[in-house]
């Protein structure tokens, strides 16, 4: 009950003014040496994602590869985050990494839907961490979310929160199907206090993924969180993250709502796949001064 | 640290020429004043020297409004007015780029202002009054509203172009003929404007532009040929205007000065009050007469959300105003960056807390760091003297009725701010507010469709929407 009238006591989020500022801090212009920059941090922001029903053994140990070497012509370019897979992948996914020092993400608990029972949800969970996982990206009960249960989410977040032991939990909100910005504030602040170390924005199965005013109303979240307790989280935007340009704008939302201290990996990251060779074109432009186009990086 | 690279507009693009004339009559002629230079303020070089009118040329100007009022303008049907117009609004939307780097150089504002703000509102304006043109008689202002003649124009130096189109844009849909005084320190592209309107071919005559300091402004207004006076200025010299018009017959829209309340309530969507207190007061330097000033908020919040303000003007980029990443640019002019630290230094001295941007500020050029005074009272200037700069004064409240009752503790009364997510408390207050335009959950948001002016000593008339059309007619 008291969660109830916490969560809905925090200040309402107004959509036009939200969506005004984040369409307001995309204009910034990031020229040169500082989009330079802003390429090689996203780089090492990306969470390389593959979670299809079609994954195979080989497709995840050709991902593995790209994230160790994004471009293997320039050994100076930096790794990658993380790999994120289903959890049958995690062993391939942790034997093919090992020694990189790449995280190995593992979605879990009935991803996406979460439409399971709490059991086979903490077994999932187990499971990807015996696997190897490092990181557990857990998705919430939407259904409960929505239906006011707020407590039956809190309690499941801080039981998978437990099976996950040293790994990391990134709490996936699944915005799309929470809607309004007040629902997204209020889950993002039940997933700080469940102990969640990153909320993320969507499994990128439902549509619309990641949005920048969504992003940015979680960023002000860990931001508060912040203020209010002294403590780090992270938050990752996943989904619709495609090219150089919008990746760019989530880099400025982090520097400017939540601050310079958020472009680490450690509180910052993005769920992306074909977001990382958009990068890579995008990195040789700026060095070679010309563009290659997309059969100068490799497809894995 | 990841800084951002400089990002500057090409200052080519301006189209920057090193003199310019006054447009008299459909031609660019020399004036008989004392030529003016005009500066840039983010560097105080020398961007133009500008001729100006004397009190003869502003005679000709009048005798040349009232031919082409007499002659084409007044009788030419709404439908064929509007042709014209619209000509414009597309020609502005056109050189938008040119007209946009031309107003950061000569005014100081951030280029993303006059790109995303000035220069399409003022696009905007002339397409929408040119859609009036031949529906005034459906204005709900009678069946058949006559044009007043010739009118007498004079607008500030803080949107140059836009405060140009407000006052021409519906002069012309109502079938008035136009003389204006671009302000002193910023001529430069209401006569890029006037080049438009010669390359637009409209007749000569129906718009003139005379640049010049007051008394070419003073001229003017006299003028016994002038039959509507529209000024945007200073409270000082709006009651100087109407001092010098009382009992002359003229019809007069004064739109001056103003000391804005943004309410914030203790329910408000604290983070984009935040955004709209800063929009507010530090858009366009706050040289904005409709600049939310004043903070009044409830004292619930007070401390929790000028935290959020502090941290928030902390990552405001000042510097040169052709940097698309500027937020603040430069103030107009050395007088006014002299006013504004004078009233800073009044807000110290009585006891208000200050504080400044840790922002760096530019060597050269007219800047001033956003300033933030918390702990002001009602008796203390900076409560009650229009700034007109990026200083904003935090007060209190307990209730909802002692919020009113400070907001409106003002003689002026042009706008005002509330936020809440309460409608019934929105309607409440904006129906207390004693100012022209209430924002509600925003600040600063302009369009053509919506009538803009004040109460009290913020002056009287409408502009802009189907209310401002009356300005211009005889109904």
């Amino acid at each position: 009950m008291s969660l109830r009238r916490f969560l809905h006591g925090l200040p309402g989020v107004d959509q036009v003014g939200v969506e005004q500022r984040a369409a307001g801090l995309a204009t910034r212009s990031i020229k040169k040496a500082s989009k330079l920059q802003a390429i090689d941090t996203a780089i090492g922001l990306v969470d390389l994602t593959t979670l299809e029903g079609a994954d195979t053994v080989g497709k995840v140990r050709s991902l593995c590869a790209k994230a160790r070497r994004p471009d293997p012509e320039r050994p100076d370019v930096p790794r990658v985050a993380a790999v994120c897979v289903y959890p049958d992948m995690v062993a391939t996914a942790a034997a093919a990494t090992a020694g990189s020092g790449i995280d190995i993400a593992s979605v879990a608990t009935a991803f996406p839907s979460g439409r399971s029972t709490r059991e086979i949800k903490l077994a999932d969970t187990r499971f990807a961490v015996e696997s190897g996982a490092t990181e557990v990206d857990m998705v919430i009960d939407r259904g409960a979310f929505l239906s006011g249960q707020y407590g039956r989410v809190f309690d499941e977040i801080v039981a998978v929160r437990e099976a996950c032991g040293q790994a990391h939990l990134k709490v996936i909100l699944e915005t799309g199907e929470l809607v309004t910005y007040d629902n997204v504030r209020r889950a993002s602040w039940l997933a700080l206090l469940a102990g969640g170390d990153f909320i993320k924005t969507s499994t990128g199965k439902v549509s619309p993924a990641a949005t920048l005013p969504v992003t940015h109303v979680m960023l002000q979240a860990v931001r508060d969180w912040h203020t209010q307790t002294g403590e780090h989280r992270g938050v990752k935007p996943a989904g619709g993250i495609r090219n150089t340009k919008d990746a760019i704008r989530y880099l400025v939302a982090v520097n400017e709502v939540a601050g310079p201290d958020w472009l680490t990996s450690k509180l910052f990251r993005f769920g992306a796949s074909s977001l990382l060779n958009d990068l890579l074109m995008q990195r040789r432009a700026q060095l070679e001064g010309h563009y290659s186009g997309p059969d100068y990086v490799t497809v894995d | 640290m990841w800084e951002y690279a400089p990002a500057p507009e090409n200052r080519d693009i301006a189209n920057l020429k090193p003199s310019y004339r006054m447009f008299l009559d459909g031609e660019f002629v020399e004036g008989a004043g004392e030529p003016l230079k005009t500066v840039n303020p983010a560097t105080e070089e020398v961007l133009a020297e500008v001729s100006t009118a004397d009190k003869n040329d502003v005679d000709r100007a009048v005798k040349a409004a009232r031919r082409a009022y007499d002659r084409v303008w007044g009788k030419m049907p709404g439908a064929e007015r509007a042709k014209y117009i619209y000509r414009i609004a597309r020609m502005i939307a056109e050189r938008a780029r040119e007209l946009a780097v031309l107003e950061s150089l000569d005014n100081g504002k951030p280029i993303k202002e006059s790109r995303d703000v000035d220069v399409p509102t003022a696009s905007a304006h002339f397409f929408y009054h040119a859609g009036w043109a031949d529906k005034l008689g459906y204005a709900g202002l009678g069946p058949d509203p006559r044009p007043l003649g010739v009118a007498g124009q004079v607008i500030p130096w803080n949107f140059p172009l836009l405060m140009a189109a407000w006052k021409i844009a519906p002069a012309l849909a109502c079938g008035n003929t136009v003389v204006l005084k671009p302000a002193e320190t910023t001529p430069l592209t209401a006569l890029v404007l006037a080049e438009i309107i010669q390359q637009a071919e409209l007749p000569p005559g129906v718009v003139n532009i005379l640049p010049g300091a007051g008394d070419v402004g003073a001229e003017l207004v006299s003028h016994a040929g002038v039959d509507k006076v529209a000024f945007t200025g200073s409270t000082d010299v709006g009651k100087l205007i109407q001092r010098s018009l009382a009992g002359k017959g003229k019809k007069v829209t004064l739109e001056l000065g103003g000391k804005a309340a943004n309410v914030v309530f203790d329910d408000a969507p604290l983070d984009q009050a935040v955004e709209g207190i800063v929009n507010g007061i530090f858009f366009n330097q706050g040289h904005v007469c409709c600049a939310g000033s004043r903070l009044l908020v409830q004292e619930s919040v007070a401390d929790e959300l000028i935290e959020k303000l502090h941290a928030r003007v902390s990552t405001l980029r000042i510097g040169d105003p052709l940097d698309k990443n500027t937020d603040v640019g430069a103030i107009n002019s050395r007088e006014q960056l002299t006013k504004i630290t004078e009233l800073v230094e009044s807000g110290e001295s009585e006891g208000a807390e200050k504080w400044v941007s840790p922002c760096p500020l530019p060597d050269k050029g007219f800047f001033f760091a956003p300033t933030v005074f918390s702990g002001v009272s009602q008796a203390m200037r900076i409560a009650r003297e229009e700034i007109f700069g990026p200083v904003l004064s935090v007060l209190t409240f307990r209730t909802p009725d002692e919020a009113i009752a400070k907001a409106n503790n003002t003689p002026y009364g042009l706008s005002a701010g509330i936020w809440t997510e309460k409608g019934s408390r929105i309607l409440w207050a904006a129906n207390k507010l004693r100012a022209g335009v209430v924002w509600a959950n925003t600040f600063n948001r302009f369009d053509p469709t919506a009538p803009f002016g004040g109460y009290q000593e913020s002056g009287f008339g409408r502009e802009g929407g189907r209310t401002g059309l009356e300005a211009y007619l005889d109904v």
